[in-house]
Formats: structure tokens, C-alpha cells, sequence
């Protein structure tokens, strides 16, 4: 049964890395481009500069040339993270499914679990440390950004199970409607008091245009939007007809399902 | 083959019986596959390095900037 799900969830992962590659191909690259387009100009200025100081400045190798970045490289981290996440999905499916709730059915519970999945995942770490494109960010400071980051989507995480938890313990006492607000508003509360603790990061260089910051985190959004919905609604559909399929099963034969 | 297509556009709206724990643990050993996959397009070769050199960050740059990971 877990297997099926596992393999279940990584395949819908794989298909949604077809569609956020597809997107981020289209809408996220130019903005890439752009932004690396200034890191040259930014490089060749100071270059010039020390130059006409002296100093000659040695460029770094390229390891890997921008079209195989944008193309071999994107596809192959994009579908990797997707499945992963497909496969991750699914466990936690694995656990949800018949404990979050005894009356929801298994297209609900994967629908709900993609929203606060994004959610906890992707939104909140991201509205304390939003995603930068190249040239944002000292290359010094990769250490203290990437474990913060990763500090947070962990709280975040942690403050959705615990939400999830308290919304389970008050719904018999206080209703479902309740129970949910709840632990919505502790979620809230708990991941807004953490993100003000953290330190905040403004890695931004004064000049650097704001509208392709801005493309930048829309398309970087859109992309777990696309992934997140991919997930809950694909996995969902898919098990939902195979418990459809066994359910009918258990009744009598394949017409069991439409005759209940 | 009508009664079926009514029957998927309702959905059964009745939960499954929860799988056992004991049933899902032993396949969390995946979970950490999983976790490891999205290190490496994540956060390899930039705070932390497992394998030498910088080709893996190189290779999956853009995918790591547009995912929203800190980089470079």
C-alpha cells in the first residue's frame, strides 16, 4: 500500500517537474539572464576599475556554460526536487490519510495536504527570506543564508504539524469550523513571532532593477504553485479512483462503487 | 460505463481506514533519499560540500535560485 503510494507520488512529481520546468523555461530564465546580464556589467565595471588602478583581476573558469545551465541543468534540478517532493508527498500522504480527519476522502486529504504543504514549505520561509536571483546575495554570506533559511522552513514546518495536531484535539469539543480557525491563527502567530526573531538578510545591490527582482520571485512562486497543485490534485485524483476502485471491489464487483 | 463516470464525479467522499504506523515507518528510509536528492539541488556545493569541486552547483544553479534556495 505505501509502496503504490511512493511510486504513485513520485511519478506525479515527475510529471509536475515537466510542467515547472516548462514554465521556468519560458517566464524564470529570462529573468536569470537579466540578472546575470547586470553581474557582467557589475564585474566588467570593476574589472576597469582596478585596472585603471593596476590590479589585474583574474576571471573565474566557467565550470558549466549558461546554455547547459539553462536547459541539462535546470531540467535535471527541477525534476529532481519534484520528485523528491513527490515521493515525500506521498508519505506523509501514507500517514494523513484516514488519521487527519475519519470523514474527508483521500482527494480532500491530498488536496489539504498541498496547500499547507506549500504553505509551511515554500510561502512562509519565503516571505522572511525571499528567493534572489543571481548577483543577489555575497557569495561570503552563503553559510549564514542557507542555514537560516533552512531554520525557518524547518519552524514553519514544525508549527504546521503542531497546528495540525491542536486542530485534531479541538474539533470533537469545539466543531470542525473552530477547531480549524484555531489552529490556523496558532500557526499565525507562531511563524509570525519566529520570522520577527530571525535576522533579517538585504543583499540587494542599490542599482539592481526592481522589476526583474520582482519577475524573479513571481516566476520562482508560480513555479511551486504549479508543482504544490500538480501534487494535491493529480496524487489526489489518482488515489481517490483506487480506493473508488476497492471500495466497489469489497461491495461487488466493479458497478459496487456506483450502486452504493 | 455512465454508472462508473457518475461514480468518479461524486468521489466516494468516505475515508480510507488509516494505514498501521508500524506499515509506514519502515518506508521513511525513502524519505531520507528524498531529503538528500533535494540537498544536492538545494544546498550542495554552496554552504555545505559532499563531493568535491563546484560542477554540481554550476550544473543545477538556475534550478536552485528559481526553487528559492539561497546561492551565491
Amino acid at each position: 500500500m505505501v509502496r503504490t503510494l511512493l511510486i504513485r507520488g513520485m511519478l506525479c512529481g515527475l510529471l509536475a517537474g515537466l510542467l515547472v520546468f516548462g514554465f521556468a523555461k519560458v517566464f524564470g530564465e529570462p529573468q536569470v539572464d537579466s540578472a546575470i546580464a547586470f553581474e557582467s556589467a557589475m564585474d566588467e565595471a570593476k574589472v576597469k576599475a582596478d585596472a585603471a588602478k593596476g590590479i589585474h583581476d583574474m576571471q573565474a573558469p566557467e565550470l558549466v556554460s549558461r546554455p547547459v545551465q539553462a536547459s541539462w541543468g535546470l531540467l535535471t534540478g527541477v525534476m529532481v526536487y519534484s520528485t523528491a517532493f513527490g515521493g515525500l508527498f506521498a508519505l506523509v500522504f501514507a500517514f494523513a490519510n484516514g488519521r487527519v480527519s475519519s470523514s474527508l476522502s483521500p482527494r480532500t486529504v491530498a488536496a489539504l495536504l498541498a496547500l499547507t504543504g506549500i504553505v509551511a514549505v515554500y510561502v512562509v520561509p519565503n516571505l522572511k527570506y525571499p528567493a534572489n536571483p543571481p548577483s543577489v546575495g555575497h557569495p561570503d554570506t552563503i553559510g549564514i543564508r542557507t542555514q537560516l533559511y533552512f531554520t525557518m522552513m524547518a519552524l514553519s514546518i514544525a508549527a504546521m504539524v503542531g497546528a495540525a495536531v491542536l486542530r485534531k484535539r479541538l474539533a470533537p469539543k469545539h466543531g470542525v469550523w473552530s477547531a480549524a480557525l484555531f489552529a490556523t491563527a496558532f500557526y499565525v502567530v507562531v511563524v509570525a513571532i519566529v520570522a520577527a526573531l530571525m535576522p533579517p538578510i538585504n543583499e540587494v545591490p542599490a542599482d539592481f532593477p526592481a522589476v526583474v527582482l520582482w519577475h524573479f520571485r513571481i516566476d520562482s512562486f508560480a513555479m511551486q504553485v504549479i508543482m504544490w497543485a500538480t501534487l494535491g490534485l493529480v496524487f489526489g485524483a489518482v488515489t481517490e479512483r483506487a480506493a473508488q476502485a476497492r471500495n466497489g471491489y469489497r461491495l461487488g464487483g466493479p458497478m459496487g462503487a456506483a450502486w452504493r | 460505463m455512465s454508472n462508473t463516470t457518475i461514480g468518479s464525479d461524486i468521489g466516494t467522499d468516505i475515508a480510507s481506514a488509516p494505514i498501521p504506523v508500524r506499515e509506514v515507518l519502515p518506508w521513511l528510509i525513502f524519505g531520507l533519499v528524498m531529503l538528500l536528492a533535494i540537498y544536492f539541488v538545494g544546498a550542495e556545493e554552496g554552504a555545505t560540500s559532499i563531493i568535491k569541486g563546484m560542477y554540481v552547483h554550476e550544473f543545477v544553479h538556475d534550478g536552485r535560485h528559481l526553487l528559492g534556495f539561497p546561492c551565491h
